[in-house]
């Protein structure tokens, strides 16, 4: 309705529209790259610049004090011989394998368990995001240190059940299942993404499931799973991507060697020893690129198979 | 914010429901009853599980020495007291405690600062302005949220050498200032789509310039998602571990979570007692910022899918 008069107005001035349109299209443009230009900045100087030089200085040997010397493939190709090199690929692997879908695992159950309308919703939620906020700092990884040290309250409790592990922290093949406690105990932050998307489920669904006389597990299969399935792709990507990335738990945990017998030498912590210990610089370089390449194809496998069991409201399966 | 409008609506549903039920009243009250102890009961346990980490860390920073690990393992102690923390307030190496605090404030503070300045800045030109390009760099600001942030960390810690600025701040303070937490960047861009087009536009034909319509219209209406933003990167500053690592040398420069680490390097668990008593120290900052802030968190993290 009002955009008649508007119209008939722009027609009758036609002059001034015309030339105050470029205009402003140039302000805009002006404008945007003025707002921008922080995180352009940023982007250029911290992101770019850093990966280009880092791409080059894979091909190099470098030790910060002398000049870069290129090297071609060398790197790369020592890498895979490198015993330690592909034991952190192993221990990376492994904890990203098993971890990551035993969270999304208890992330879920708990979510499900706490979706639905009783007192005390707030304060479940709120606990059990809690260990989320705190679960990388250094703080907790010297209590999960002191906790499942050798006998340490874990080992003791455990023992009292008469279960005999032989330790965790000083125990090659216990450290693993520690480290996956650790991150499965931060399973917080995906249960309270999880039960946003639970909450979008219409409830009719499910209540037109039951007059069909379908069970809690048919319920989860053709309804829960399948309307949450955005979400679970969305948690499942972030999830491993963060995986990859596991520090200062395991710096501290280890004692920044890795120990015991490599069992935690994660990658990114084989990274740094490589590039701040040693001064391998180019050889760091490389392993970061490498690491870039594996999480890129695994983002885009991600990416490819979420179209088989990804279903988006809307598409038409 | 958005618990104000619910407590009430579930009340007036509840007779409808309850009116062409034919079968007896009371047992389905009391099956209801029974299940939602055992719910209860079940989240109550989990609840215990998942925070036993952290009651036991406190329990145990209270306790002397001799009863953390070993035979004893109850969370109660006849010997309570506040050594630990009395020696743990020392510090390391001739630096009291209270300069890691302070330096760990300095850090989280300057985070908070230049994030939400510099991330609100940017988002707007994502989300308000139309300008050639802006599709493309959204589209790599969107991708170095999945890149490893490793691949970068060498030649910036090069570059911060030669320029003589390890063993500053400035290494560790710069992208805050320069938005390269793309993960806030992101989520005011969300936010600030959410907001009605209308708004700008009037002030447009007001003759209001971008920089108006950014700081008297679209800050004070970005109140949650600034408040989000802050909450997170001051957390996520107070515990960074590898960035202080890699660029501070100097204990007096240290923020808290490096000085744990060398007060776990020097005591080597002689000491366990004040270890865990300046962890718990470490922490409370952020446990006291999520008591005050819990909802706001839980909330921003359901509706924006930050991470912990």
């Amino acid at each position: 309705m009002t955009q008649s008069p508007t119209l008939s107005r722009r027609s009758q001035t036609s002059a001034v529209p015309q030339s105050r349109k470029p205009r402003r299209r140039g302000a805009d443009t002006r404008a945007g790259y003025t707002f921008l230009l922080p995180w352009l900045l940023g982007f250029i100087a911290l992101t770019v610049g850093p990966m280009i030089s880092s791409l080059y200085l894979s091909f190099t040997n470098y030790n910060l004090f002398d000049a870069p010397k290129w090297i071609g493939f060398d790197n790369y190709a020592t890498l895979f011989q490198d015993e330690r090199f592909l034991q952190s690929v192993g221990v990376t692997l492994s904890y990203v394998v098993f971890g990551t879908p035993l969270k999304l695992a208890a992330a879920l159950l708990v979510a499900m368990l706490l979706n639905s309308k009783r007192r005390g919703q707030g304060f479940y939620r709120s606990a059990f995001y809690a260990p989320s906020l705190i679960g990388a700092s250094v703080s907790i990884a010297i209590v999960w240190k002191a906790m499942f040290g050798d006998s340490g309250p874990v080992d003791q409790g455990l023992s009292f059940l008469g279960i005999n592990l032989g330790g965790w922290v000083g125990n090659p093949n216990m450290t693993m299942g520690m480290m996956i406690l650790l991150t499965v105990w931060q399973f917080g932050a995906p249960m309270v993404i999880f039960l946003a998307g639970l909450k979008q489920i219409p409830a009719d669904l499910y209540e037109a499931a039951s007059m069909d006389g379908a069970g809690p597990v048919r319920k989860f299969i053709n309804i829960t799973w399948p309307m949450l399935s955005p979400v679970i792709f969305f948690n499942l990507l972030m999830e491993t991507i963060h995986a990859f990335q596991i520090f200062a738990s395991a710096y501290i945990i280890s004692n920044g060697e890795g120990g015991p017998a490599g069992s935690t030498l994660f990658y990114t912590l084989y990274l740094y020893l490589r590039g701040f210990s040693d001064f391998r610089m180019g050889y760091a370089s490389a392993m970061a690129w490498l690491l870039v390449i594996v999480v890129g194809v695994i983002t885009l496998i991600f990416f490819k198979t979420s179209k088989s069991w990804v279903h988006y409201s809307g598409d038409a399966k | 914010m958005t618990t104000m409008a619910t407590p009430t609506q579930p009340q007036p549903t509840k007779p409808a429901t309850s009116a062409p039920a034919y079968n007896p009243k009371s047992e389905s009250t009391t099956a209801k009853r029974i299940k939602s102890t055992i719910f209860h009961l079940i989240a109550l346990a989990l609840v215990a599980m998942v925070l036993y980490p952290a009651v036991w860390m406190i329990s145990a920073s209270f306790k002397p020495n001799s009863e953390i690990g070993g035979a004893n393992n109850s969370l109660w102690s006849n010997n309570f007291s506040f050594d630990n923390f009395a020696t743990a307030m020392e510090g390391i190496g001739g630096v009291s405690t209270l300069t890691f605090f302070t330096n760990s404030l300095i850090l989280a503070i300057g985070a908070v600062v230049g994030t939400v300045l510099s991330a609100s800045i940017s988002a707007y030109a994502f989300a308000r302005i139309n300008f050639p390009g802006r599709g493309l760099f959204f589209g790599m600001m969107i991708a170095t949220l999945l890149l490893p942030f490793h691949v970068v960390i060498i030649p910036q810690y090069i570059v911060f050498q030669q320029l003589g600025l390890v063993d500053t701040y400035v290494p560790l303070l710069i992208g805050k200032f320069l938005a390269a937490d793309a993960f806030f960047v992101f989520l005011m861009v969300q936010f600030m789509r959410g907001l009605p087009a209308e708004l700008d536009e009037a002030a447009r034909i007001d003759g209001a310039g971008h920089v108006r319509i950014f700081g008297s219209i679209m800050l004070p209406l970005m109140k949650p998602a600034l408040i989000s933003t802050s909450i997170f990167s001051f957390i996520w500053s107070w515990n960074d571990f590898l960035g202080p690592l890699l660029y501070l040398n100097t204990p007096e420069k240290y923020p808290l979570p490096l000085a744990l680490r060398l007060f776990v390097d020097q005591t080597q668990s002689s000491d366990y007692g004040a270890m865990i008593a300046m962890s718990v120290l470490a922490l409370l900052p952020v446990l006291a910022f999520f008591l005050i802030f819990q909802r706001y968190i839980v909330e921003g993290v359901s509706t924006q899918g930050l991470k912990g």
